[in-house]
C-alpha cells in the first residue's frame, strides 16, 4: 500500500533545532550565493567606512595611528550593520510564503531563525575578512599575540550572533520587506555612532557620554582593539570608567545578554505568527 | 509517531450527508478531517463564522465559494498555520490546536501562492521540504528523484525554479506537499492560474492520490472542478458553510443544467422568456443587459430541441443558444437567493478558469474542455445557427 508512514520520528530539542536551523542556513547560503550582487553590495558598505574614516576624519584625528585605532570599531560597525540582513532576510521569508511553508513543516519553532542568524553569522565572517583586508590595506596590523587576535574575531562574532536576534525580532515585528528596510536600519546610525568605536568618548556631552561608554559596541571595539594590540592614537582620550576598563568582561556580557532577551523575544514573536 | 487509524487509509466512500442545512454532521469514525465551529476573525472582519467540516478518510472533500468566502482561513486553520478563536478541529487524528507537530507530520499543504524558493532548483527546494520533514539525506534524495519523476520536472530539476511556468511552479509546490505521503493533504486553489493543461495535470495528480487512499481536502472557485474531482463538497459563504452533499446534489437545487437563449431582436425577450417558462417548473431570467434569457431544466438536450422547435413556431429570431451545467453564480443565487459577490476574478467563472499567468510552453495538450466532459458529458454544448 502507498500508505506507509514515511514520517520519520522528530528530535524536538535542541539537537532537532539545530540540524533543522542548518539546513534552513544552508538553504539562505544557496540563495546569497546565487545573488552575487547583493553579497557585494553588502561588502562594499563596510569597505566604504573604513576609506571615508582613515582618509577623511584620519588626517585630523591622529594619521596613521588613527587608522589603526579605527578598525576595531569598523569591525563591531559592520557586524551591528549585518543585523538589518537578518530582518530583511526573515521579512521576505515571510513576503513570499517561506515561512508559511516551513510552519506547515514539522520542524521545531526556533529553526528557522536560528538558520537564518547562523547564515547572517557567516555572511559576518566573510564581512570581517574583506574588512581585515583592506584594513592591512590602510596600515592597520595585528599587534599582540595570535591567539589574542583570534579571540578578538570571536568576540567580534559572538556580538554579530547577537544582534542578529536584535534584527531577527524586528523583522518578525515588521513582516514586510519595505518595513523591515528602513526599521531594520535607522535605530543602527545612531547604536554604531553614539560610541567609542570611531572617536574619543570623552568628548561627547554628559548623558551622551555616559550611554556611549555603556554602548555594548562601544565594549566590543575597545575589546577588539585591545586584543589587537592596536594603541589608542593621543587625540583618543580613553575615559577610565568601568566598562572602558573591563572591555573585554564587558563585551561578553553584553554579548550573552543580549541573546538571552532577543532569542526567546524572536521565537515568541515566530510563535504569534499564527494568531495572525 | 503514527496516530491509530491514521497508518493505513482505504479508500473509503461513506455514504454523505443529506444536501440541505449545514448544521452538525454526523461523525463517522475514520474521519481524517473535523472541523465543529471553526471562527476566526481579523481586527472586525470575521473571517470564519462557525466552520463545520467532515471528511473521512480516502475522501476527497472540496470547499467551493468565491473569493473571501473564508476558504484559505479554514485551510490555514486546518493546516495549524493560524489559530482559531474558538472551535475545534482535527487531523489526522490529531487536534490542530493541542497537537499541531502531530498534526504537521502528517499532512502535506500546497498553497495558493506555490511557495517555492525560486532561486533553488527544482531537486534543491524538494531536497530541502524531505530534509525538513525529517528525512536522512540518502532517503531525501530518493524521495526527490521519485517526486521528480513523477510531476515530470525530471528535465527541469537542475534549473532555478523561478525561471519555471505557472504550471510548472505547481508541479513543484504539490510535489513538496506529497514529500512524506502524507495521510492529509490540503489544496488550496490549486488550478487557479492554470492552462487547460496544468489544470488537467492537477486533476490528474488529485485522482492519483485519492487512488493512493489520500485524504484531500480542496479549495476552488470552480463547481465542475468540485464535480470532477470532489466526493463532497461544502459550499462556503461568509466564513460559513451553507450546504454540504454531492455535486449532483447541489446541481439538483439550481435545476440541472440551463438553456440559454441569446435573441436576434431585442425587445423581443419578453417573448422569448415566456416560451422557456413553458419548458418546465423553472422560471427564466432575463438578463436585459446581454439580452439573454435563460432557465433551468432537468432534461437536458431534449430540452434545448423543444425549446427551439417553440421558439421558430412563435417565430422568435435566435442569435445563439447553449445549454451549459450550471455556474457556481447559479449555485449561489439558489443558496443564497442573491447573485454571489462579484470579486476581482468573479467575471472569470462563467468562462472557465483565467489562463496561466506564466503559460505552459510546448503547446497547449489535450484540451481542458475535453478531459472535463469526458466524465457523462456534462460540457456546454453551443450552437450557432
Amino acid at each position: 500500500m502507498a500508505t506507509v508512514n514515511l514520517t520519520p520520528l522528530r528530535r524536538g530539542g535542541p539537537f532537532g533545532t539545530l540540524r533543522d536551523g542548518l539546513l534552513i542556513a544552508g538553504r539562505n547560503l544557496l540563495n546569497l550565493r546565487r545573488t552575487p550582487g547583493a553579497v557585494v553590495a553588502a561588502l562594499v558598505q563596510p569597505l566604504m567606512f573604513v576609506l571615508l574614516l582613515a582618509y577623511v576624519f584620519g588626517g585630523s584625528l591622529g594619521g596613521a595611528e588613527y587608522r589603526s585605532f579605527l578598525m576595531g570599531g569598523i569591525f563591531a560597525q559592520a557586524v551591528t550593520f549585518n543585523a538589518s540582513f537578518t530582518a530583511i532576510g526573515l521579512a521576505a521569508d515571510m513576503d513570499k510564503g517561506m515561512v508559511d511553508r516551513f510552519r506547515a513543516l514539522p520542524m521545531p519553532r526556533g529553526s528557522v531563525i536560528l538558520g537564518r542568524t547562523l547564515s547572517d553569522l557567516t555572511m559576518s565572517a566573510v564581512t570581517l575578512v574583506v574588512t581585515s583586508l583592506c584594513g592591512l590595506l590602510v596600515g592597520w596590523r595585528v599587534q599582540g599575540p595570535v591567539l589574542d587576535a583570534v579571540a578578538a574575531y570571536g568576540l567580534v562574532l559572538l556580538f554579530a550572533f547577537a544582534m542578529s536576534w536584535v534584527g531577527a525580532t524586528i523583522g518578525l515585528v515588521a513582516r514586510s520587506v519595505e518595513v523591515a528596510q528602513s526599521a531594520g536600519l535607522i535605530w543602527l546610525f545612531p547604536v554604531t555612532f553614539v560610541s567609542g568605536a570611531f572617536v574619543s568618548v570623552a568628548t561627547m556631552p554628559g548623558p551622551l557620554r555616559v550611554v556611549a561608554e555603556w554602548n555594548p559596541v562601544s565594549a566590543t571595539a575597545t575589546a577588539a582593539r585591545s586584543l589587537f594590540g592596536n594603541e589608542a592614537p593621543p587625540a583618543v582620550v580613553p575615559p577610565d570608567s568601568w566598562p572602558v576598563q573591563h572591555a573585554t568582561v564587558y563585551a561578553l556580557l553584553c554579548a550573552f545578554a543580549i541573546i538571552a532577551v532577543f532569542m526567546p523575544l524572536a521565537v515568541s514573536r515566530y510563535r504569534r505568527i499564527a494568531r495572525g | 509517531m503514527s496516530a491509530p487509524g491514521t497508518d493505513v487509509l482505504p479508500p473509503l466512500r461513506q455514504p454523505l450527508p443529506p444536501l440541505g442545512d449545514a448544521g452538525p454532521v454526523p461523525a463517522g469514525r475514520q474521519d481524517a478531517i473535523v472541523a465543529e465551529g471553526l471562527t476566526r476573525s481579523f481586527g472586525d472582519r470575521r473571517a470564519l463564522a462557525g466552520v463545520d467540516l467532515r471528511a473521512p478518510a480516502g475522501s476527497v472533500l472540496g470547499l467551493l465559494g468565491p473569493n473571501g468566502a473564508g476558504k484559505t482561513t479554514t485551510v490555514r486553520v486546518l493546516t495549524t498555520l493560524l489559530r482559531p478563536d474558538g472551535g475545534r478541529a482535527t487531523v489526522a487524528g490529531h487536534d490542530v490546536r493541542d497537537a499541531p507537530e502531530a498534526v504537521r507530520a502528517r499532512i502535506g499543504l500546497s498553497g495558493q501562492y506555490a511557495a517555492v524558493d525560486e532561486r533553488l532548483t527544482a531537486r534543491e527546494n524538494l531536497q530541502l521540504v524531505a530534509r525538513l520533514y525529517g528525512m536522512s539525506r540518502g532517503a531525501a534524495r530518493r524521495r526527490t528523484g521519485e517526486l521528480l519523476d513523477r510531476f515530470a520536472l525530471t528535465d527541469a530539476a537542475d534549473r532555478p525554479s523561478g525561471g519555471f511556468s505557472g504550471g510548472m511552479r505547481r508541479r513543484l509546490d504539490l510535489a513538496g506537499a506529497l514529500t512524506v505521503r502524507p495521510a492529509v493533504v490540503f489544496l488550496d486553489e490549486p488550478t487557479t492560474g492554470l492552462d487547460p493543461r496544468g489544470r488537467a495535470d492537477t486533476w490528474q495528480a488529485v485522482q492519483d492520490l485519492v487512488a493512493d487512499g489520500t485524504t484531500v481536502l480542496l479549495t476552488t472557485q470552480y463547481l465542475e472542478e468540485a464535480d470532477q474531482l470532489a466526493d463532497s463538497i461544502a459550499v462556503i459563504d461568509h466564513g460559513r458553510v451553507i450546504a454540504n452533499g454531492t455535486a449532483s446534489e447541489l446541481k439538483a437545487t439550481v435545476g440541472g443544467e440551463r438553456v440559454t437563449v441569446h435573441a436576434a431582436v431585442p425587445g423581443t425577450t419578453g417573448a422569448v422568456a415566456g416560451v422557456l417558462a413553458s419548458l418546465g417548473p423553472y422560471r427564466p431570467e432575463v438578463d436585459p443587459r446581454t439580452g439573454r434569457v435563460s432557465v433551468a431544466t432537468d432534461h437536458g438536450a431534449s430540452a434545448l430541441r423543444y425549446a427551439l422547435a417553440e421558439l421558430a413556431a412563435a417565430g422568435l429570431a435566435v442569435r445563439d443558444v447553449s445549454l451549459a451545467p450550471p455556474t457556481l453564480d447559479d449555485v449561489f443565487l439558489a443558496l443564497t437567493g442573491k447573485p454571489r459577490p462579484h470579486g476581482a476574478e468573479a467575471g472569470a467563472e462563467a468562462s472557465g478558469p483565467p489562463p496561466a499567468r506564466g503559460g505552459e510552453p510546448g503547446g497547449d495538450g489535450p484540451a481542458g474542455g475535453a478531459r472535463r466532459r469526458s466524465r457523462g458529458g456534462k460540457g456546454a454544448h453551443a450552437w450557432r445557427p
